[in-house]
């Protein structure tokens, strides 16, 4: 082996990063694509039967007939799938980098059991009744939660490894859930109001309330996407990471804020999804590889698309009745993970 | 390891006096003997006793089904309860009792059917010219999200008292352990403990790789399978009895590898630390606090900060759990 | 030729409660090869990762061109001192191309993206490693000595002049020891880095090194060039062990041949001074 310094031909034929540029913005499109069909899918389908004019009529000036009004319902609920969609996407992908675990999920890092906790005990204490007052509460909740997972996960000399802080999220998680049980097994009327919010929905929701999360939605956006190129770094071990110059417990936190941002909205909004945050981005990476600059926008429009395609999908199959989209992500989920993880090599947990 | 037995026997002891009414020990150990003692008799072995051997048969199994699964899969995270195996007899359970209204021996036979099938499922997903361990993890993890939310689902669905006491069910309790239950645990246990520890050695093998056990003359997939099957259907007939008492398989291994140390088998260990926690924990929710809270709340509530608090303190250490 | 100067100013490094290094004082010569060895666990890679301030000393400092390293903007040190630990992680599907980019992390920032001069020290990081033809395969499919030139070559693409490296030999037959420790030397002497290194083999470390670092128990023992260090006297001292030290046919520099409990040995001892190196 020697340093050579001449170049033949052949070396100098294009490089797979220049090469595969192109296919994976193409791909990006396609995701895109996918989204506006989501969309108008989300606008036309419901658990009431609606002929296309009255979906355009409804959009357009709403309330002239029942199914016009109809239509005009799902608007809020559409735009709530999208942003909910993205926004578990990004938080997923930034979790699953930051901890370079592929396990990583909202769920997993306690988030969820933080909301969940709060909603509950602002329910039985302090008499929270309606969304508003909920969204507040599940985000304070969900904030905690996952501080209290990082703190413990990054003790120590090596910080925050993906052991440690998995243990610590499914430790906390668990002892949140626990907290949970012990309300509802008092109060009876506080059981009859949270089952329900705990199956996530994005159906509950109006405008004023989707524009209460708007502005945490985008400073997560923008805090994920400043970390992606960190993101890269970590990917190749925190000792690399710092070698090439990246503060990685600045990166760290950074991340940890933006997924509390992001999931905490969620959350808040639409009760726990899962499922969305954990497989979106696995499908993401089969398109575009490990670099994080392009996984984020593909996890969140795969997110969007996801997740509303799944709440068309719960809203149909149950006619009259609809089934929630947190049910459904999970149902149609888990085969989709297990299959991925049947094609693919796992490396050692 | 003495001291363990020790403890938990006092501990079986005090579960015996302690009460609404409270007896001596001696007064106890009369009625054990057969004696006629007023009240005593009915309380202690009507009541009692079949609740205390529930709790200490059900302790040992998610003590010992748990640390399998955890030694096995060499990762602390991988007890039945986080990686779906448990799921399995939960979600069957909710939708027995909300959708068809099914309880007592019915119930637990559902729950223990289901539980083996979905862990069989887990099993034969995972199986890919043999079953790798992170491969297992995963998909648990995926069947058991999936099955959450089927008990979401039922829990939506379901009358408000159909509700509660699924809610009940699932956090465990033993309020349902009777005579009638008794017997066909012990026995199911009396089969299952001892087949698992007599692979326990073959257990420490695998611990080591799959190579090294072949090269010790362990077949590593037939062990493996041997050892879900018998651990699944321990940890099965426990949650079928009692619910999924919270924590229990998770942190029996944990708290065992502190107090025992050494490189012995953890088996039994685990399950005699297993046996402590749900006997302790029901002493504390039926005794010790305002209301009266099934055991797996008391065992979720203490148990998780006592897990957070050794995480965080083998953190700073530098050591692995 | 490297101007940058890296030293080590009366260090106590450390995990926790316990010291692994003591009081230790160390200059690495600029342009040249320096090489730490010693015993397991005598804290020669801790000594290596605070040089590469991945752990912080307790006393003392750690000083880059003069100034303490922890003082330095992390990018700032990234553009002049590489790193390459024990066990990097390559992400599942990584093309080598990719992985070697990464290392021109440094030189990018918020809103200066890839450019025509990544992709040159890219290809340039991937002909001097010579694996130039493995571009776009993915890193998982690679043997361990491949696996091995691809991380150096993501070292090399981030262009400093100081590089440190963890044991880059290890799990590499003794045909790869040899050509990754040749392809450093060409680094050294066609680009005058400074590199400093980790080794187990002492025979190899002695054939490769300008500078040689002893270490025992945290403690410095002896440092200076390979035929100057290497005697029994230091051997039994770093290693524990008995052994003769002859010179190395090939390249004249001290070869060590332990003598064991089952051989008495024949010939005449070789003192350094014999030594044509």
């Amino acid at each position: 082996m020697t340093l050579r310094t001449t170049a033949t031909p052949a070396d100098l034929a294009p490089r797979r990063p220049a090469s595969a540029r192109p296919r994976r913005a193409t791909g990006l499109a396609v995701c895109v694509l996918a989204v506006v069909v989501a969309v108008v899918c989300s606008l036309a389908f419901g658990s009431r039967v609606v002929g296309w004019s009255d979906v355009v009529a409804g959009v357009l000036h709403p309330d002239d007939t029942i199914a016009q009004a109809a239509v005009a319902s799902r608007v809020p609920r559409t735009l709530l799938g999208l942003l909910v969609g993205a926004a578990l996407g990004l938080a997923g992908s930034v979790m699953q980098g930051l901890t370079r675990n592929p396990l990583a999920d909202p769920a997993l890092l306690g988030v969820s059991s933080g909301a969940s906790l709060f909603v509950v005990l602002g329910m039985a204490w302090v008499g929270l009744a309606t969304l508003t007052q909920y969204v507040w509460a599940a985000f304070l909740g969900a904030a905690l939660a996952s501080l209290l997972v990082y703190a413990i996960g990054s003790m120590g000399r090596e910080g925050a490894t993906p052991l440690k802080l998995a243990l610590a999220g499914a430790a906390t998680s668990a002892a949140l859930l626990s907290a949970v049980s012990m309300v509802l097994l008092t109060r009876t009327d506080v059981l009859d109001t949270f089952r329900f919010w705990q199956v996530g929905s994005i159906g509950r929701a109006s405008y004023a309330e989707i524009g209460q999360i708007v502005p945490f939605l985008v400073v997560g956006t923008v805090l994920a996407v400043g970390c992606a190129r960190g993101m890269d770094a970590i990917a190749l071990g925190d000792e690399v990471a710092t070698g090439l110059g990246q503060r990685v417990g600045l990166v760290r936190g950074v991340g940890a804020l933006a997924t509390v941002l992001l999931c905490g909205a969620s959350v808040a909004i639409a009760g726990p999804i899962g499922f969305v945050g954990l497989v979106v981005p696995h499908l993401a990476r089969a398109f575009t590889g490990p670099s994080h600059r392009w996984l984020l926008p593909y996890a969140a429009a795969l997110g969007s698309a996801l997740l509303l395609a799944a709440d068309v999908v719960g809203r149909v199959v149950a006619r009259p009745q609809e089934v929630e989209v947190g049910i459904v992500t999970a149902v149609l989920g888990a085969p989709v993970f297990i299959a991925i993880i049947r094609r693919q090599k796992v490396r050692e947990l | 390891m003495g001291v363990l037995v020790g403890i938990l026997l006092v501990v079986a002891v005090v579960t015996l006096c302690v009460g609404e009414r409270t007896y001596s020990p001696a007064q106890v150990l009369q009625v054990l003997l057969g004696e006629r003692v007023p009240g005593a008799t009915f309380n202690v072995e009507t009541i009692r006793l079949p609740r205390m051997l529930t709790g200490l048969l059900v302790g040992l199994g998610f003590g010992m089904g748990g640390v399998v699964f955890q030694t096995m899969l060499r990762n602390p995270l991988a007890s039945p309860d986080i990686i779906g195996v448990s799921a399995g007899s939960s979600a069957a359970a909710v939708v027995a009792i909300t959708m068809f209204g099914l309880s007592g021996t019915a119930l637990s036979l559902v729950a223990v059917v289901c539980g083996i099938a979905v862990a069989a499922a887990i099993y034969g997903l995972s199986w890919r010219g043999g079953v790798h361990g992170a491969r297992l993890v995963l998909i648990g993890i995926a069947v058991g999200a999936m099955l959450d939310s089927v008990i979401a689902y039922a829990m939506t669905r379901a009358g408000v008292y159909d509700a509660n006491e699924a809610l009940r069910w699932l956090t465990g309790s033993l309020n349902s352990a009777f005579w009638p239950g008794v017997g066909p645990l012990a026995v199911a246990m009396a089969v299952l403990l001892p087949v698992l520890l007599a692979l326990s050695r073959r257990l420490s093998a695998l611990q080591l790789g799959d190579d090294t056990a072949s090269a010790l003359g362990v077949r590593p997939d037939r062990t493996r399978l041997a050892l879900i099957v018998v651990a699944v259907a321990v940890v099965s007939v426990a949650t079928a009895t009692t619910g999924p008492v919270a924590f229990v398989a998770f942190l029996s291994g944990p708290i065992a590898h502190r107090l025992v140390r050494g490189t012995g088998s953890l088996l039994v260990p685990a399950a005699l630390v297993g046996a402590l926690l749900v006997l302790v924990g029901d002493l504390v929710g039926q005794h010790l606090l305002v209301a009266r809270f099934p055991v797996g709340v008391v065992t979720g509530v203490l148990g998780a900060p006592y897990l957070l608090w050794l995480l965080a303190r083998t953190n700073r250490s530098g050591g692995s759990l | 030729m490297s101007t940058h100067t890296l030293a080590v100013e009366a260090a106590t490094i450390g995990y926790d409660e316990r010291v692994v290094v003591h009081d230790m004082t160390l200059e690495v010569p600029a342009g040249r090869i320096t090489t730490i060895v010693g015993a397991n666990a005598c804290g020669k890679s801790t000594l290596l990762r605070a040089m590469a301030r991945l752990l912080k000393v307790r006393t003392g400092r750690v000083l880059l061109d003069g100034r303490p390293i922890d003082t330095i903007p992390p990018r700032e040190v990234a553009t002049v001192l590489g790193l390459l630990p024990q066990t990097p992680v390559s992400p599942e599907g990584i093309a080598v191309a990719d992985l070697v980019g990464r290392g021109r992390y440094p030189h990018q920032g918020w809103f200066r993206r890839w450019t025509a001069q990544d992709d040159a020290a890219v290809e340039e990081a991937l002909r001097a490693t010579d694996i130039l033809d493995l571009a776009d395969r993915s890193v998982d499919e690679l043997s361990g000595g491949q696996r091995q030139r691809v991380w150096i070559a993501m070292a090399l693409a981030q262009q400093t002049d100081v590089l440190l490296l963890d044991e880059p030999t290890t799990f590499l037959d003794v045909a790869h020891q040899v050509e990754v420790l040749d392809l450093l030397t060409d680094l050294n002497r066609a680009r005058g880095t400074t590199i400093v290194m980790v080794l187990h083999d002492l025979n190899l470390a002695a054939r490769y090194t300008d500078h040689l670092v002893a270490l025992r128990e945290g403690r410095l023992v002896a440092q200076g060039a390979p035929s100057d260090v290497v005697t029994p006297a230091l051997v039994e001292e770093v290693f524990g062990m008995t052994a003769r030290v002859i010179a190395d046919p090939v390249s004249g520099t001290p070869l060590v041949v332990p003598v064991g409990r089952h051989h008495t040995p024949t010939n005449p001892q070789v003192t350094p001074q014999e030594l044509t190196g």
